[in-house]
Parts: structure tokens; C-alpha cells; sequence
């Protein structure tokens, strides 16, 4: 590991010792939030991957019935039964913060009219399928919404918890060695200088009692 | 705070997204829709739900949002039928948070 270009004196000793400690604490606390934000990462993660599983399934139904409805009615009057919605649906957000990392809380809102049914469109022209597969679609619905939530917390989870292994990875086998070797180095540099020091005296005592006899 | 939701799609996919309630827009095959998104997301969209087949000709739309809380960029199968390309997206992020994909099977 490099040894930091520094001067070796006592005072960039006990400031690369300071560094130490300083980075010791930060690669706990950092590992300790690694484990912490892999554990709940891997949980989401593994509810992202059921969740789309059911989604991919389901969304087949739904689309599967849409063609069928599709093929047993002018598309003309399919399209002008789906043209306009009986309601908006819209996302509420909220921010929640997992380990530091904020992320979003949907909750889903629509303005439609409680009294009235789901269907867009009056039962005079359209088949069975199409109310079938409106029904199948709703019943997505949430399903689909869930998915959005834990598929954004997790983008954001990984991004985090990648940065936060890097730092890990970063303190604990570049910057605590390196800090360890120039302390290493620095002690050992100060010590050769006071043994050279201590020799150098016992000589020059050696020479003054030689010159006095 | 309160978002709108859309849908990116190939107009037989989004037909019955437009009765649930969705805003949908159309989009084709090839053609780039990377202005819509970030229109969209200039508009205060909260979640933009993208079918897959589009999602393979500019999947840089979907990174370009991933580190931002909102929009939320969800790939959803069309009506051709999943591509595994939301999947890949789970994998991938499982392999960036964790150095290697623990999922595989």
C-alpha cells in the first residue's frame, strides 16, 4: 500500500493519527448502514421481483381480453367506448426516508364519481369481453401501482447502497492501510533519527573524554 | 403532493388504460419518445408506466431518471407479451447494490 508523501515529523504524526480514528469510526458507522440498507434492499428486491412476476401474468389476461373484445366489435365503436374515462386516477406522493434514502410513497387518488359505475360507455354497442376485461384491468390497478412504488425504492436503494459499499470497500482497503503504512513509516523515520541522534552524542562524549586525557 | 400518471404505449396496448384513467400517449416502434418523457416529467408526472417493446430501442430514457425520486419510469408488458426487460431491470440492480447478481436462476 502507497505510503503517503508527507513530511515525517511529529506533528503530521499525530494529525494522520487523527485521520485514523476519524476514518476507523466512519468505516463502522458506513458497514453498519452497508448491512442495514442490503438487508432491506434484498427484501424490496425480492417483493419488486413477485410483484412483477404477478403483473406480467395478470397484464397478459387483460390484454388477451381486450383482443377478443376487440374481434367481436367494430373497432370504431371500441374505440369511441374507451375514449372517454369515467375518471383520472392520480398518484399522491409522499416522501419516506429508508436509511437516508428518500423515497416515494404513492397512494392513489381519482376524481370519478363514487355513485357511478367503472364502465366508460353505455351497454348498448359492446360485448361482454369488453365489461370482462375493464373489470380485469381494475383489478390490476393496484397491483400495477404497488409495483411503481417498489420498483422507484428500489432504483433508488441500489444506487445507495452501491455508494455506500463503495465507501466501505474504499476506507477499509485504500484509506485505513494507507494511513496505517505512513504511520508506520513516520514512527519508524522519527525513531532512526533519535537513535542516529542518541550515536551521534555517545560519539561526540567519546571524542570530548579522548581529548581531555 | 399531488402527480398525474401516464402511459407510453402502442395504441392497442393502451386502449384500456385510457378508460381506467390513465393519461395515455402514443408511441410506436423505433421512434424515439425521450422528448415526450422528459415533457412529461417537466409536467409533473409522478409515475410514467412504458410498454417494453419501446423500452428496448431507448432504454437511456429510464437511467437518465433512475437516481431521481420522481418520475418513477415502470416498464410494463404491451400486448405482444413480456420481454424480461423489467426483470433485467430488477437484476440489475440487485448486481449494483450487491457486486453480483445473488438472484440468478
Amino acid at each position: 500500500m502507497a505510503v503517503l508523501h508527507v513530511n515525517p515529523t511529529r506533528m503530521e504524526l499525530s494529525r494522520l493519527k487523527k485521520r485514523l480514528t476519524t476514518s476507523r469510526r466512519g468505516h463502522k458507522l458506513l458497514k453498519d448502514k452497508r448491512d442495514d440498507l442490503m438487508k432491506r434492499f434484498l427484501k424490496l428486491a425480492r417483493e419488486n421481483m413477485e410483484l412483477r412476476e404477478q403483473v406480467e401474468s395478470r397484464m397478459a389476461q387483460v390484454y388477451r381480453g381486450f383482443v377478443i373484445a376487440g374481434a367481436s366489435m367494430d373497432d370504431a365503436v371500441l374505440q369511441e367506448a374507451l375514449m372517454l374515462p369515467q375518471k383520472r386516477i392520480y398518484a399522491d406522493v409522499r416522501r419516506r426516508n429508508i436509511t437516508g434514502v428518500s423515497v416515494p410513497d404513492f397512494s392513489f387518488t381519482d376524481d370519478g364519481d363514487k355513485s357511478r359505475d367503472i364502465y366508460p360507455y353505455g351497454f348498448a354497442f359492446t360485448t361482454g369481453e369488453l365489461d370482462a376485461s375493464i373489470d380485469a384491468l381494475y383489478d390490476v390497478l393496484p397491483l400495477l401501482l404497488q409495483l411503481a412504488q417498489t420498483e422507484k425504492t428500489v432504483q433508488l436503494m441500489a444506487e445507495e447502497t452501491e455508494k455506500t459499499r463503495r465507501r466501505v470497500n474504499a476506507l477499509e482497503y485504500v484509506q485505513i492501510p494507507s494511513l496505517q503504512e505512513t504511520i508506520k513509516s513516520i514512527t519508524m523515520k522519527l525513531d532512526e533519527n533519535e537513535r542516529g541522534n542518541l550515536a551521534r552524542l555517545m560519539k561526540v562524549k567519546d571524542m570530548m573524554i579522548a581529548k581531555k586525557h | 403532493m399531488q402527480t398525474k400518471i401516464a402511459v407510453i404505449g402502442d395504441r392497442a396496448s393502451i386502449l384500456g388504460f385510457k378508460a381506467a384513467g390513465f393519461d395515455v400517449f402514443e408511441a410506436s416502434d423505433g421512434v424515439s419518445f425521450a422528448g415526450l418523457v422528459d415533457s412529461l416529467a417537466v409536467k409533473g408526472y409522478g409515475i410514467i408506466f412504458i410498454m417494453e417493446e419501446l423500452m428496448t430501442a431507448d432504454f437511456e430514457v429510464a437511467e437518465k431518471y433512475k437516481n431521481d425520486m420522481l418520475p418513477a419510469i415502470i416498464a410494463i408488458p404491451g400486448h405482444s407479451g413480456s420481454y424480461g426487460i423489467g426483470m433485467d431491470g430488477i437484476r440489475k440492480n440487485v448486481e449494483r447494490a450487491a457486486g453480483a447478481d445473488i438472484f440468478n436462476n
